[in-house]
């Protein structure tokens, strides 16, 4: 369920234009293999002695590709805070290098980073915590090397929940900066 | 240039159907009020009522937290003039006041004459000649829709001869409906303060905030998410007419206007940590009064428009602070509590207003600004947005009830409290309307 929800996610998140292309093109070039494998495998089960199967070529998925790139952490877009904080928890260091190292190797793709936070406290002050939860994954990325031009912020304060409860569990799962790509 | 565009994310709505969506339920501070009598007015005309006056009137001051009307039920006579009136039954009944009239058609098309009065029942009760029980006795013509709101009226002067304070019952809110059902979840709306007569302003995709009325009651100034970053508009609500005021990098927040409403307080974080600006409307010109490298938010103009007072981390912990614009001399208000957010200095200069936290709780709170005496006023724990009534008597806020985020009343004693829940979906940042008569 949390998988499927990441890869969603990332599907929407890293569109990979480039890749996306390389794959297609192995997709082709698969299929006519496969087709020549066929045709022979029914010639030689015409005389029944031998029996011969057919199998897909291998491909990988897109997320499976950046997953192999950048490691299983690419997937994750979501990084949160404990209450009232901005720090990046330890946790969370090899997703923001994995997005990093993406954005290092992809200079012309760019992050927008959300920063969201719980319902306590007054709208606006949650507007200028949100906003320094979504700086503090910003400056981290560019201590990476990141460049600035690449990354864009935006808060969102307490307005756009994930979760819709009230209670401390739903409070901490609205505390967190999103990356959009 | 934009508006092409924009309206593929918003739908301006001109004068949509008004539907009582929101109601107020009283959960505290009957048993202190005022006994009152607002006799059903009666109607001289042919065919129905066409508005039923005492009702609306004895809603209002009841929900003023100041009064209790009694039952129509309770009523032996329900006379309409006070000619020949027996004073006494009134006073054995502990009836403090009786508001009773009479509405007639007018020669006039489609127009009635209402006549009220308001008496005293204890100098009634007295009958000396020289002391009159009436302590106020109109006439007025008026349209069939203009009836309800000349019943909150009679509500205005009601209030205002028995407490010497003037009502706020003509006056307006607008909130920020979250609709997560619709298109467009994010809902600007306006109603009459009782939750009657709900307009949509303006509905989007994105996130809606901060709504402020200009001191004419006329215009609202807010934040809107529609490009996917905070801009601040200003959107006339008669003309519909809207313009973009700030659209800087980051932070374009907190929207409040001058008592002369010339200027925007606002808050924006285009040069680094989000710091108070001041804006003149017209001219466009910015002038940055905070300079720190904290949080600096949430300015809301002191009543004589001279000073800011505003939310700032400069000490730890938020808390409020008080900048003089034209010198920027800055002082510490309030000292109590692990917090304090969303601070606004009363109509009279004397309270302040804030969300104090206590606990780890949110509370609706009010400061003596004079002693610096604390008062906690709500129970509930994730109250925000306080917003004061234009008579300073009542405080309208946003808190979770019963699962939902809700408005909620108090009186400025904290005596009174009543829910205005929700129908669907939540509702949050009400803004009470200045006075708009």
């Amino acid at each position: 369920m949390n998988l499927t929800m990441i890869s969603k996610s990332l599907l929407i998140a890293l569109p990979m234009l480039a890749l996306g292309a390389c794959s297609s093109t192995g997709d082709t070039e698969s299929e006519s293999t496969t087709q020549t494998g066929t045709e022979q495998s029914t010639e030689a089960t015409m005389d029944n002695t031998v029996q011969t199967d057919t199998i897909e070529a291998v491909t990988l998925t897109d997320e499976e590709l950046m997953v192999q790139e950048y490691t299983a952490a690419i997937l994750e877009t979501t990084i949160n805070f404990d209450f009232d904080n901005a720090v990046i928890k330890p946790q969370y260091i090899k997703v923001l290098d994995a997005h990093a190292k993406y954005l290092l190797n992809n200079p012309k793709k760019s992050v927008t980073i959300e920063g969201h936070t719980d319902e306590k406290g007054t709208p606006e002050y949650n507007i200028a915590l949100g906003e320094r939860r979504a700086m503090s994954v910003s400056t981290y990325l560019e201590n990476m090397g990141v460049a600035s031009a690449q990354i864009s912020v935006v808060s969102y304060g307490e307005e756009k929940p994930v979760n819709f409860s009230h209670d401390e569990a739903a409070l901490a799962d609205n505390r967190r900066a999103e990356l959009t790509y | 240039m934009f508006s092409r565009l924009s309206l593929l994310f918003l739908m301006l709505v001109i004068s949509v159907q008004a539907s009582a969506r929101l109601e107020i339920v009283i959960t505290e501070g009957v048993n202190s009020a005022r006994p009152i009598a607002v006799i059903p007015f009666k109607w001289l005309g042919r065919g129905d009522k066409p508005e039923n006056l005492s009702e609306i009137i004895s809603a209002d001051l009841r929900s003023s937290g100041q009064f209790s009307p009694i039952s129509v039920d309770r009523m032996a006579k329900t006379p309409s003039t006070s000619n020949n009136l027996d004073y006494a039954l009134w006073h054995k009944m502990g009836v403090e006041a009786i508001v009773m009239g009479e509405i007639s058609t007018s020669e006039e098309a489609g127009k009635f004459v209402v006549t009220y009065e308001l008496l005293d029942v204890v100098k009634g009760n007295v009958g000396i000649a020289e002391y009159s029980p009436v302590l106020d006795k109109r006439r007025s013509t008026v349209t069939k829709e203009q009836l309800r709101q000349y019943a909150h009226r009679i509500s205005d002067v009601v209030y205002e001869k028995l407490t010497g304070v003037k009502g706020a019952f003509l006056t307006r809110l607008a909130y920020v409906a979250v609709d997560r059902e619709s298109s467009h979840p994010y809902q600007l709306r306006i109603s009459d303060y009782d939750g009657h007569g709900e307009k949509l302003v303006l509905r989007s995709k994105q996130p809606l905030m901060s709504p402020a009325w200009s001191p004419d009651g006329r215009k609202l100034a807010y934040v809107s998410f529609e490009k996917r970053r905070s801009q601040i508009y200003i959107q006339d609500l008669y003309s519909q007419k809207r313009e973009l005021i700030t659209s800087f990098p980051k932070i374009n927040g907190a929207p409040s206007w001058s008592p002369d409403g010339k200027q925007l307080a606002l808050v924006l974080s285009k040069d680094g940590q989000p710091e108070i600006y001041t804006l003149d409307i017209s001219s466009k010109v910015l002038h940055r009064v905070t300079n720190n490298r904290v949080i600096d938010t949430e300015p809301s103009w002191a009543p004589d428009g001279k000073s800011v007072i505003f939310s700032s981390e400069r000490g730890g912990r938020p808390q409020i602070y008080q900048v003089e614009i034209s010198s920027g001399t800055t002082k510490r208000l309030t000292w109590e509590g692990e917090m304090n957010l969303g601070g606004a200095i009363t109509p009279d200069g004397d309270s302040l207003v804030l969300v104090s936290r206590h606990n780890g709780n949110y509370k609706i709170s009010v400061q003596d600004l004079g002693s610096g005496e604390l008062r906690t006023l709500t129970k509930t724990q994730l109250d925000e947005s306080p917003s004061v009534a234009p008579n300073g008597s009542m405080i309208i806020y946003s808190t979770i009830f019963q699962g939902k985020q809700g408005l909620a009343l108090v009186s400025m004693d904290g005596r009174f409290k009543a829910n205005i829940p929700a129908e669907n979906g939540d509702i949050k940042s009400p803004a009470w309307s200045p006075f708009l008569n």
